[in-house]
This record gives structure tokens, sequence and C-alpha cells, in this order.
């Protein structure tokens, strides 16, 4: 089943949630994923997210979603409460990407992340021919003024799982806003998500 | 008509309130407002719990002052808290002076006010009389109990006392236990009190001289604690009040200052002594970790029922990371929890404000549950 109101990695991730599971879902803006997890998969989902106007959204919606952030914040969620925590377009915007990695890992079963591929042709030519760092569909902000200090690519992710001992379950890549194959996907996709578990 | 609900009413309760001192209460007294109508299944009630100095007119004019209900913005027909909807109960708190049983009601034994005869009651046993009154409302279960500083107390209370009956808890601007700096406020504010002569141990109900002064004094310093020092300075600054110049005197020559003592005068005239001293108390004995072998988790772990909490950034007296603490807590017991901090110049006193924001979080938490 997908969800096309979605966008396209939180469609993924809603197709792939267990029905009746726990969620974390972080950095949950306004409640998009877990409203719909909640309406067609009957998940009990719980959010976590920096922007007090997106809680407020989100639990104008009925949600569950607290104020926070998930570098200092996921701490006070205990080990395993959760049957899948949820980490879309944020890890690269987190100050210590890989304790938030554990932490995912230490409170659910799994993990689903998604995240922006910095080697995609576009921006590695952007750096190659034009000089500048990239300005794209998927990360529109200039430099100065990005939320994303940990740029990351498909294949550095793969080599940070592989170095803290995560297994992958699957990994879905996009481009376009559509799945594509896994072949060469840290040249072709724009956009990965992987299922992760310890 | 059913004599039990409407606007100002008054039951006594045969009792008796066992109290966390080992001191029963008998009979108890309640004063209290409902606003809507109670559904038929008994299953839309709303609870709201009152901070320390307001009352059981949360919608209705207060009956000394003649000003609006203290939360006119929340609580009406269509408003975030929807009396079309929901049967809204507030109800004075123990040990207050607005006609619940407190230190200024006749002492059974004596015939003669209690003064300090009256037991010491804390935040729970505010809870447990609420209790018996929804018992007699023909209430069983609350939609939701919400409140604002000591009514969030009250309102994390509520689940923690009686997990059953309650589905969800807003708390607002608040924390689970009282620190030493709330402590210590509330201390400077009874000797203040203490230290009126008139306030004679108590015993001035008959002599027709209340400790005004010492009270005054005690809503003063608290009044600063309520406010942001931003607040302060955009409101007042160092503004003179109706003069040129300093005096080189002790007249009230800041604005600031006759702000002050303007607060606490009026504060006198609707506000017992000795209930001000009974309900600080209460609420410095606040620790609701205390009360579950000292793991705040452990309060919630009974309980099905929803929370959000509200906190706003310039309150230094219940600040964020209270609310944050009680969060946690919630999180490690697994109970459904949202929480945000909203921004707002007015410190503490934000929760008493019309705030947009606050409306939308109330109205969407208090609709998700149906």
């Amino acid at each position: 089943m997908t969800s096309p109101a979605l966008r396209p990695d939180l469609a993924v991730i809603a197709d792939h949630v267990a029905a009746g599971a726990r969620v974390l879902d972080i950095g949950c803006g306004d409640g998009a994923l877990m409203a719909a997890l909640r309406e067609t998969r009957g998940v009990d989902a719980r959010g976590l997210e920096i922007d007090p106007a997106n809680v407020a959204a989100a639990v104008a919606r009925g949600l569950s979603v607290v104020q926070g952030d998930a570098d200092a914040d996921l701490a006070a969620y205990p080990d395993k409460s959760f049957d899948y925590a949820i980490l879309s377009q944020t890890l690269q915007t987190t100050r210590a990407p890989h304790r938030v990695l554990d932490e995912l890992l230490r409170i659910g079963e799994r993990a689903f992340v998604s995240f922006p591929n910095f080697a995609h042709w576009r921006v590695r030519a952007s750096l190659l021919w034009g000089g500048r760092m990239p300005v794209t569909r998927l990360l529109p902000e200039r430099w100065y003024d990005t939320p994303n200090i940990h740029h990351v690519t498909i294949d550095d992710f793969r080599a940070l799982l592989k170095e803290r001992g995560i297994t992958v379950e699957g990994a879905w890549f996009l481009r376009r806003g559509r799945r594509t194959s896994a072949a060469a996907a840290n040249f072709r996709a724009e956009h990965a998500v992987f299922l992760l578990r310890r | 008509m059913d004599t039990r609900f409407g606007l100002d009413r008054r039951v006594t309760l045969p009792g008796p309130l066992e109290l966390d001192s080992g001191a029963t209460l008998a009979p108890v007294e309640i004063a209290y407002e409902t606003y809507g109508t109670l559904a038929p299944d008994g299953g839309n009630a709303i609870l709201i719990c009152h901070a320390l100095t307001m009352d059981q007119h949360v919608a209705s004019p207060h009956p000394i002052t003649g000003k609006p209900g203290w939360w006119i913005d929340m609580v009406g027909p269509g408003r975030p808290i929807d009396t079309d909807r929901h049967l809204v109960i507030c109800a004075n708190v123990l040990g207050s002076c607005m006609g619940s049983s407190g230190p200024a009601s006749p002492d059974p034994a004596t015939g003669r006010p209690y003064g300090m005869a009256f037991p010491v009651i804390t935040i729970r046993d505010m809870v447990r009389a609420q209790a018996m009154l929804l018992d007699h409302l023909g209430v069983g279960r609350l939609k939701a109990v919400i409140g604002g500083s000591m009514g969030g107390m009250q309102a994390l209370s509520w689940p923690a006392t009686f997990p059953s009956r309650v589905e969800a808890a807003v708390v607002i601007a608040s924390t689970a236990r009282h620190s030493a700096q709330n402590i210590a406020f509330h201390e400077v504010g009874r000797q203040a009190v203490m230290a009126d002569p008139n306030w004679r141990e108590g015993d001035y109900y008959e002599s027709g001289n209340p400790p005004a002064a010492g009270l005054a004094v005690a809503r003063m310093a608290a009044h600063i604690t309520y406010l942001s020092e931003a607040g302060l300075t955009e409101k007042f600054g160092r503004k003179l009040q109706g003069r040129e110049a300093k005096t080189f005197g002790f007249d009230a020559d800041f604005q600031v200052e006759s702000y002050l003592r303007h607060q606490g005068l009026a504060f006198t005239d609707r506000f017992d002594a000795n209930a001000y001293l009974y309900i600080t108390r209460a609420m410095d004995y606040f620790d609701l970790a205390e009360e579950h072998g000292g793991m705040l988790a452990n309060a919630f772990r009974e309980t099905k029922a929803r929370f959000c909490l509200i906190s706003f950034d310039t309150d230094w007296l219940y600040p964020t990371r209270e609310s944050r603490a009680v969060v946690q807590a919630l999180h490690a017991a697994g109970a459904p929890a949202s929480f945000v901090e909203l921004s707002s110049p007015y410190g503490h006193d934000a929760f008493l404000l019309d705030s947009p924001e606050m409306n939308r979080v109330i109205a969407g938490f208090l609709r998700a549950g149906n």
C-alpha cells in the first residue's frame, strides 16, 4: 500500500512499518507521517520535534508530540520502548549523528533513517564545475543558513553503519520523488531511506 | 432543575476526609461552579483546577471584585474548553477562602473559626476533596483535568491518585515538586503575614482587624515571581509615579512600587491571610515523586491518561525544565505525552492571558480524546 499524500521518503517508511507497531518519529514536523501511520496502520505513534509551531500543529491534530531536540532529548526514552525509531531528513542536522544513530537503536528495535544524498551527481557537478556549495531541490539552503551541518553520502552512511556494527534490513533510493534502483545509488539517488537494526 | 449544577454552588459533604497529615476533616464544604451540561453517560466532564489565589469563578464574575472570570478566554461556548460540549467544573480548593472548608470556616468543635486549628492540607488532599465533589455530581470519570500553576500540580496529582478516573491531563506552567527557591519565596510571604501584629497566631477573625499589611507584602513579593524581568522593565522601567522628580523619601516614587502596593492592597480585599498560609504550605509540601517512592515515573504507571504539558519561556517560577522533568517521567512510564514550550514576554502569568498558541494546543489536545 502506498501513501501518495506523503513526502516520498515518508511514504517509503509508511509502507514498511508493521501494523499496530509502537513508533517514535524524531523530527516529526507537523506530524504528517504519524497521522498517516495512525490512520492507515493503527500505529501507536509518538513524536519529538524542535519547532514549537510544528509541535502545536501536531498536538492540535491529536498526536502525542514533545518539543525537544534529537541531540539532547533522546536520552529520556527507555531502552527498546518502541518497535521503530524514525529519523527522517534530520540526521544531517544533528550535532553528533553517530550518537543519535546509537540512540535510535537503543530506543527502537529497528530504526528508519532517511537523508538527502550529498553524492548525488547534481551536488557533485555543482562543486566540480561551479566550485560552489550546492543549492538543490533537496538542499535548498545556502551554506551559511543551512540547518544541514553534517552532510552525508550514501557510501559514507554505509561506512558508518559498518563501523558501528549496525545491520541494514532494507534500503530504498529516491530520485525525483520516485523509487530508483540500488545500482550506482550513491551517484544517481537524491535521497536514501534505510531500515536498520543492531 | 438539578440544583447540583450551575453557578455559585455550595455543598456540605459529611466526610470524613482523611488527610495526608493523618488528621480528618468533617464535614467538608465545597464551593464550586459548573458550566454546560453533563452528558447522559456522564462522560463529558472536565475539571479545572485553580491556582493559589484563584477560585471557582473561572468564567463568571468574581463576587467581591466584580472582575470577569479568571479564564474567560479559555472557558465558554466555542472556546478551547468548550462548554457547549463539556460539563466544566471548577471548585474552590480545600484550605481556601471562597466558600470551601478552610481556616476561616467554623470549627465544629468550638463553633468559632478554625484559624490555626485547621489541619495542614496537601495538593493530594485538595484532589481527594474534588473527587468527593465528583461523586456528589455523579461524575465517575473525567474527560480531562486541567490546571495552571498550582492547578497544574492538582492536574498531575489527579491521575496519580485516581488512575482510572482521568482520561487526560493538561498541566500548564507547573511542576511536579516545589524547589528550594519556590519554598523560599513562599516563606517570605508567610513570615510577612505572621510578623503582622494583627495576625494574632491566626486568631484574628473576630477582631475586625485582619493582618492586611502582612498579607499585602506577601502578595507583593509573590507578584514579582509571576512576572518576567523583561516584562517589568517594559511596563515600568524606572518611570516615576505622578511626579517629575525623586522625592528623596520613601513614598512610592517609582511606578513599579505604586503598582506592587496596589496589587498588595487589592489582594487583601478578597483573600484571607490564613488561607494564604495554608495553601502556600500545601504547594511547598508538593513532591509527586516523593509520594511514589522517589521515582516520578511511578506516579504515572497505573494510569492510562494522556498528558499535555505547556511551559512558557520567560516563566522563572516554574521554568521549562520542570515540565521537561515531568515529560521524561511520562516517557519512562510509557504514557502518551505532549509538551510544548511557548514564547511569551509575560513570565509565569502568561498561562492566565489569552494566547492563540495555547488555545490551539489545548483545543486540539481535548478534541483528540473523542
